[in-house]
């Protein structure tokens, strides 16, 4: 039986993701549509200002002489929907791995806050009047895979030794990990007295730290000296290079991690559907017992996935740090960062294909730079957009389920299988 | 002493209940991650309460007649109101789950992604900030239970019990403990309870004796969303001082730890959710904490960073669940989408 191009595989999928897609955003609508009217401070032209900010505000700029929006091409938020997609590309290639194996990485915030942790503590302890920025941004971005991939191994290790449910496993690391981490910036020199007001913040790495000695006392200070103090050593001032995307997209914050992410995701596609490894990881996926019966290392597989998963949540808090001009709040032992939380949303929306994780995470970060327009234009605020993507996952969470019954229903009907592979 | 019995009892007993929430969904075979949601959920929508029923000027009513025993009236309304609501938000988890056999963990995952986004949407709108706090009064005015109300001078010295369970505590945790022992004993000591539990262990074995599981299954979500939202307006009320931002501090996951902590049981979860509380209090207080009254911080001079005392319920939790995985209670269908076929 020839299949028509609606019956492909890949195009059906591609179009269940596109109906997700469509639902959420509606819903997201109806939300502004309903907290409009019942808000008697929200006027009617805001509710229609807010549909189309949610809807296309990368395209925004600004509002004209008489109030009303416009659009058109704006390079910054361009740029900025690719700097934020970098970090969600890169957690939700975490997701995405594990999930290949069969495993539901939920622990890629707790690997996001061990990268970045990681890497904030290279990148900011080095001094960089001794040994070059390059060399010390290169430490720093592998000290933060290094560190993500180990605590990623941890839930990993637990559910192939000890066969702890990988989920639990991983929401412990998670609260774990966010009180570590709070921990270890809390007892070291890395929070930023520099600046008076960002006390709460670590450094940014593109800084410059100057260590100083005045009168037998060693201070911090930015790039000037109190006068008569000796210059000890200067840190700081590591970040990632720009690669020229800053003047294709003046005013933004994008730099080259965007381009790292991409090559991550297509490394990990080739990993997954080229090679003997990946094949090995897929069939403990697929069916842990059939694997092992087929001479795989299942145990092996598991652990492997997870450190996988957890160099690529690792990695997106290290590029993150390492964009210079970020910010980290280190006091996070109450909350984690919802950008681990968002990859899953990412890797769901792709299918877990990691070329489709590209796309998935551009459209996520998309959604997030209309929801900074929905804020910064509006009586509305970014919060929606989070709305959207739960709504996203949520649908999912059973559109594998959908697919396959549009697929019964086209089909004869066959002996009731539940030979399916669990989603 | 006093202070630290009043506080434990504060955070444990939210822990408590939301742990036996989670233990309702699970009993009857559906994985409930969505806990954080529901309470976040609950926490908002009983604020909402309090504040509309400031609006009305109830609560002024209340201290003009001087009899404050009458606000505890409208604070069990709030909490009733939240947990319907978190009862309706669970049936979001319910229909994707039993329904549709979606991913449990997934939609789980979907509505602790929705909860605090939602809330969070709508707080920055109606409060033009990120906390949507009391427009007039707080929790201490409002509902603390004081020695004065018990019609003690201010002047009585109350013994250490005395203070710790009578004086500046909340009616709410008296009212939890009640309520967890009524649906512990629910759950354990009827007809009702065994069906529910029957459905998590071998749903198809149940069913053939007539149980409608797919009904068993709804009622313990929604149950499970009920007493999540109510923990989440007394966690609203006590520990945050009935104000609502999108957070509940990590408490459903600490609550989803207690559960496993307590190996699916009401009385291994009551005594680990005080245990948890305790480190609650020992990492929100430990520097000041004076156990015996004599002047010597035997604990700040122990010199651990609080926030060993916050990891300590998870990671004793992944000990406690490497050495009991093997045998672990955890009910045998949760997480498997009932399938008649099966049997």
């Amino acid at each position: 039986m020839k299949e028509s191009f609606f019956q492909r595989k890949g195009v059906k999928t591609f179009l269940a993701s596109l109906i997700s897609i469509m639902i959420g955003m509606v819903a997201g609508i109806i939300v502004i549509i309903v907290v409009g009217l019942t808000n008697s401070t929200i006027a009617d032209s805001t509710i229609w200002d807010g549909i189309r900010l949610v809807v296309m505000g990368v395209f925004s700029k600004g509002r004209d002489a008489v109030g009303n929006l416009t659009f058109g091409f704006n390079p910054a938020f361009f740029g900025n929907m690719l700097f934020r997609a970098m970090p969600l590309i890169l957690t939700g290639l975490s997701v995405a791995v594990a999930y290949k194996t069969g495993l539901f990485n939920i622990g890629a915030p707790g690997q996001y806050l061990a990268g970045i942790c990681a890497t904030l503590f290279v990148a900011l302890s080095i001094p960089t009047s001794s040994v070059a920025p390059w060399i010390v941004w290169t430490l720093a971005f592998l000290a933060g895979m290094l560190a993500g991939a180990l605590w990623g191994c941890i839930p990993g290790l637990l559910k192939s030794l000890l066969n702890i449910n990988e989920v639990i496993a991983c929401i412990m690391t998670n609260w774990l990990a966010a009180c570590l981490v709070t921990w270890a910036f809390d007892v070291s020199s890395l929070k930023n007295v520099i600046e008076g007001t960002k006390t709460g913040y670590i450094y940014k790495t593109a800084m410059i730290i100057n260590d100083y000695e005045l009168g037998g006392v060693v201070g911090v200070a930015g790039p000037e000296l109190p006068e008569g103090a000796t210059l000890l050593a200067t840190r700081g001032n590591v970040a990632t290079a720009k690669m020229g995307l800053d003047r294709l997209f003046a005013g933004s914050q994008v730099n080259g991690g965007i381009l790292i992410a991409i090559v991550f995701a297509i490394l990990l596609y080739v990993i997954m559907e080229k090679t003997t490894l990946g094949y090995q990881l897929k069939a403990c996926g697929s069916n842990r017992h059939a694997a092992k019966y087929a001479g795989i290392h299942d145990k092996r597989n598991i652990v492997l996935s997870m450190g996988i998963a957890g160099a690529m949540a690792g990695a997106a808090g290290s590029l993150y740090g390492l964009s210079g001009n970020t910010e980290f709040f280190w006091a996070t032992y109450q909350s984690l960062p919802a950008v681990g939380f968002t990859g899953i949303a990412v890797s769901l929306l792709a299918v877990n294909n990691p070329i489709g994780v590209i796309f998935s995470g551009v459209f996520m970060s998309f959604l997030n730079v209309n929801g900074l327009q929905l804020t910064n234009q509006t009586a509305y605020n970014e919060n929606i957009t989070d709305v959207i993507i739960s709504v996203i996952v949520y649908l999912s969470a059973f559109s594998m389920l959908i697919r396959s019954l549009m697929e019964k229903k086209k089909e004869k009907p066959k002996t009731a299988s539940s030979g399916e592979v669990k989603a | 002493m006093a202070f630290l019995i009043r506080q434990t009892l504060l955070y444990a007993v939210p822990l408590m209940i939301v742990a036996l929430a989670g233990v309702f969904a699970e009993r009857s075979g559906v994985i409930n991650l969505a806990l954080e949601g529901m309470m976040i959920f609950g926490a908002y929508i009983g604020v909402v309460c309090m504040n509309v029923m400031v609006s009305l000027g109830w609560f002024d009513a209340v201290k003009a007649s001087g009899n404050m025993w009458s606000m505890q009236w409208y604070v069990l309304a709030a909490m009733a109101v939240s947990a319907m609501a978190g009862c309706l938000f669970s049936m979001l988890l319910a229909f994707a789950a039993i329904s549709l056999k979606a991913d449990q963990t997934i939609g789980g995952t979907a509505l602790n992604m929705m909860a605090p986004a939602l809330v969070l949407f709508l707080v920055r709108v109606t409060a033009k900030q990120n906390i949507l706090q009391l427009s007039s009064g707080d929790s201490a005015t409002w509902f603390m239970v004081k020695k004065a109300m018990w019609g003690f001078e201010k002047s009585y010295k109350l013994s250490v019990m005395g203070e710790a369970f009578l004086n500046k505590v909340y009616l709410t945790t008296y009212f939890c403990i009640l309520l967890f022992v009524v649906m512990a004993v629910i759950l354990y000591k009827t007809r009702f309870g065994l069906r529910l539990r029957s459905c998590g262990e071998n749903p198809q074995a149940s069913a053939s004796l007539g149980i409608d599981v797919i009904r068993m299954r709804y009622i313990g979500v929604m149950i499970s969303g009920a007493l999540a939202g109510l923990g989440g307006c007394v966690f609203a009320i006590s520990t945050a001082n009935c104000s609502a931002n999108g957070e509940v501090s990590g408490f459903g996951f600490l609550a989803l730890a207690v559960m496993i902590f307590g190996n699916w049981k009401p009385l291994p979860i009551a005594l680990g959710a005080i245990l948890f509380g305790l480190f609650k209090c020992i990492a929100a207080s430990y520097s000041t904490l004076d156990v015996n009254g004599d002047g010597y911080f035997a604990l700040a001079n122990l010199g651990l960073n609080a926030n060993f005392y916050r990891m300590l319920p998870y990671l004793i939790t992944l000990i406690v669940l490497a050495f009991t995985s093997r045998s672990s209670r955890a009910p045998k269908a949760e997480g498997i989408p009932y399938d008649p076929s099966m049997r």
